[in-house]
């Protein structure tokens, strides 16, 4: 799992029906400092309360994915697992 | 999950069983601000898309998952069409 920022929302009709109902999210990985690294990507929401500007925890691991939504046949790897208070980073 | 621009259209003739009904799209993937993020690929069109259609897609594993029957070698595969990115 990595820590990403929530950028906004996609909005889809036509799309694979393990989509249905479930909210599509834009999101950008971040480092520890929470600054952007590398490029943005979506992931499905798990939580229903992952907003935008929200720093998420996503898995990007397909098993774990399907486990949580609870669908054998997804083709999602994407998933938001947690929307993140706060990151303490110590200096040793 | 990505985005993706369909650029164009692979005809393919010749191709490995499970893969004979399906359809090949040239996509380039993009960031949010659907800027061009690396090279164009190939992905199996799961969802009707035609060229110049704004895309989502699934890559690795999860990407064969998305065709029928799903035990194919596809590693992308277009799985919805955006009507919006609200970002």
């Amino acid at each position: 799992m990595n820590l990403c920022r929530v950028l906004g929302t996609v909005v889809a009709t036509e799309k694979h029906p393990a989509f249905h109902a479930r909210k599509i999210l834009v999101v950008q990985p971040l480092d520890e400092k929470l600054s952007p690294i590398g490029t943005s990507f979506l992931a499905v929401d798990n939580t229903s309360s992952a907003g935008k500007g929200d720093v998420v925890l996503v898995l990007h691991e397909g098993n774990g994915a399907r486990q949580v939504l609870g669908d054998k046949q997804a083709p999602i790897r994407n998933v938001v697992m947690g929307v993140v208070d706060r990151i303490d980073v110590g200096s040793r | 999950m990505y985005l993706g621009k369909v650029i164009g259209t692979v005809v393919c003739t010749k191709r490995v069983t499970g893969l004979e009904g399906a359809r090949f799209l040239l996509v380039q993937p993009l960031d949010h601000h659907q800027k061009p993020v690396g090279p164009p690929e190939v992905a199996v069109d799961r969802a009707s898309a035609s060229p110049g259609t704004l895309v989502f897609l699934e890559g690795s594993r999860e990407a064969a998952l998305a065709c029928d029957p799903w035990f194919v070698p596809v590693d992308s595969a277009i799985v919805g069409i955006v009507d919006e990115v609200d970002v």
